[in-house]
């Protein structure tokens, strides 16, 4: 059974689920993640898409998950940019789809 | 030049551990370089400790190889025999060092010798509708499964053609995920084509079928591909011909594509190896002797010098390794029998190719609104648009149209994109539309990285 929040999400986990929780924020709202997913896995389990807003672009949700087609970049409120797809997630990350304010 | 020749392997997949492995046979220390986190390649790829299984839940038939494989680079690392640079991308290579980019930025590593073990992706084909998010390689979906435990959609239609179609199917319908549909371009005459080289390797072809029985109704050969079609979130279904020329239409939220794989072969390129256009693959490959001599001092292994999948890997890394050491003038164990097993998996693989072919007809009637390169949105009307003015040569193409100039640098566009543009010139193979040039960085690294004052140590300094 899915939860209100896993609904919006893409993934469907399947095994694995007694994991450690761990809390991030995704465009500043509060989600919760396990520990061992990837930033990739943690973002499309509560929402459809990873990067967004570029209207050349469209929706992102990543592509080939080893690396190889840098579909899955993301941004951070503060630091680098990441590649979701190889990232594990941590506890306390606070993940963008979009730009931040001062990103040229 | 110092006692100990600095040997660096790119790549811990088969092929690198198994190269890595009959260096250090000889007393060499080679340094292999990963983009991973733990050694293994995407075949035997390892996940994170917290999401553990049981091999034979993560690898089935091939447990015991992914097993000793990883046990082999373990204790190979754990004795000092080998040393290991994870979550490492290479980006270059000139003048016998390697442009390195790790967690701490970039540094350049010098080499004596470089076995390039770099592997494969999946070989894709435009299809409309795949820009969407939601769509992902079948790679992907293996991935998913096996590092993550999840699958990609509630819902998934998987479409294209080779071996993974059918294991990625049967591994997500063992896992619990729910498919719609499994869709194979190649049609039951292409496979009996393939049957003879096949039977080089009867047991494997055999798990293949019975893989295949298991999917039952929700196999279809011989499937022409009309179009995913989308909504704002993603795809919403998968639109289709069945080998009758029956329009068919299968609701998913979901897809993953793939048409067998694409070597990665760009560091061979930067590494001053030659590249032949095979009709086989229908792409370009680097050019090598029967143990991976590509250049100089250059050795090649695994199918990122011939697609000839994961036990191919092991056979023709120890060969690279043996290679190697013939020509650095040190005790090569044995090889004949490496050679002749490697001869029977190459067949094997020819029947592959010959029974999962490239869609070469659905990638050159794209419709001209179909986007070929995913990042940067060029249709495939932009691409006959490019070949009209520059005609058929890929390189000119990517210039005027910016087909495979995007972020992925044309892993996912170039070998349809060179289709489109031989059959817009007139041309009946890519071959004659020229290769694309690689260019370094071979993958994305942040300016600060390579232009920051730390870059030009050499972290094998204290080892000579």
């Amino acid at each position: 059974m899915d939860n209100p929040g896993e609904s919006r999400g893409r993934v469907v986990r399947l095994a694995g689920h007694g994991r450690e929780p761990l809390a991030f924020t995704l465009d500043g709202i509060a989600h919760g993640a396990l520990s061992g997913d990837t930033v990739l896995t943690a973002v499309l389990a509560v929402a459809p898409a990873l990067r967004g807003g570029d209207p050349r672009e469209g929706n992102r949700a990543g592509f080939c998950l080893m690396g190889a087609c840098q579909d899955c970049w993301m941004w951070q409120e503060q630091g680098p940019r990441l590649r979701a797809c190889s990232t594990p997630i941590a506890a306390g990350m606070r993940l963008l789809t979009r730009p931040p304010g001062d990103w040229p | 030049m110092t006692a100990r020749p600095q040997v660096v392997v790119v790549g811990a997949g088969p092929a690198g551990i198994r190269a890595a492995e009959a260096l250090a046979s000889a007393g060499l220390v080679p340094l292999v370089i990963d983009e991973g986190e733990r050694a293994g390649g995407q075949i035997y790829r390892r996940p994170p400790d917290a999401l553990s299984r049981p091999p034979a839940v993560l690898y089935g038939s091939e447990a015991g190889k992914a097993v000793a494989l990883h046990a082999t680079f373990d204790r190979l690392v754990a004795q000092g025999r080998a040393r290991h640079w994870p979550r490492c991308a290479v980006l270059a290579v000139a003048e016998r060092s390697l442009q390195v980019l790790g967690p701490e930025g970039v540094s350049t590593v010098r080499f004596d010798r470089l076995v390039l073990a770099t592997g494969a992706t999946d070989r894709l084909a435009p299809v409309q509708g795949w820009d969407s998010p939601g769509v992902y390689s079948l790679g992907a979906m293996q991935v998913a499964l096996k590092a993550q435990a999840v699958a990609l959609g509630r819902r998934i239609v998987l479409a294209g053609s080779g071996p993974l179609l059918t294991l990625v199917a049967t591994q997500l319908l063992a896992a619990g995920a729910r498919l719609e549909a499994v869709l194979d371009t190649a049609s039951l005459a292409d496979q009996l084509r393939g049957l003879p080289d096949l039977m080089t390797r009867p047991s494997l072809t055999v798990r293949g079928l019975a893989m295949r029985a298991r999917l039952a109704r929700l196999y279809r050969p011989g499937v022409r591909l009309g179009a995913i079609e989308t909504d704002a979130r993603g795809p919403v279904a998968v639109t289709w011909h069945d080998a009758w020329g029956r329009p068919r239409r299968s609701p998913c939220d979901a897809v993953g594509l793939g048409w067998h794989l694409r070597a990665e072969t760009q560091l061979a390129e930067l590494a001053g190896c030659a590249f032949d256009f095979d009709e086989t693959w229908r792409q370009w490959l680097p050019r090598g002797d029967a143990m991976g001599r590509g250049a100089e001092g250059v050795y090649l292994a695994g199918d990122g010098f011939r697609l000839r999948g994961a036990d191919g890997a092991e056979l023709s890394g120890r060969l690279a390794g043996a290679a190697c050491l013939e020509d650095l003038g040190l005790p090569v164990q044995r090889t004949a029998a490496d050679l002749a097993a490697l001869s029977r998996v190459s067949r094997f693989a020819q029947g592959i190719a010959r029974a999962f072919p490239w869609p070469r007809d659905m990638v050159r009637q794209t419709p001209d609104g179909t986007v070929v390169c995913r990042c940067e949105g060029v249709t495939a009307g932009m691409v006959r648009a490019a070949a009209a003015h520059g005609g058929a040569d890929v390189n000119r193409a990517k210039s005027l149209g910016r087909v495979g100039m995007g972020r992925c640098q044309g892993r996912y566009c170039q070998i349809a994109g060179a289709e489109i543009v031989a059959a817009a010139a007139g041309h009946a193979s890519p071959a004659q539309a020229g290769r694309l040039r690689g260019q370094a960085p071979v993958r994305p690294a942040p300016v600060a990285a390579i232009a920051g004052p730390a870059a030009a140590v050499d972290p094998l300094q204290g080892d000579r």
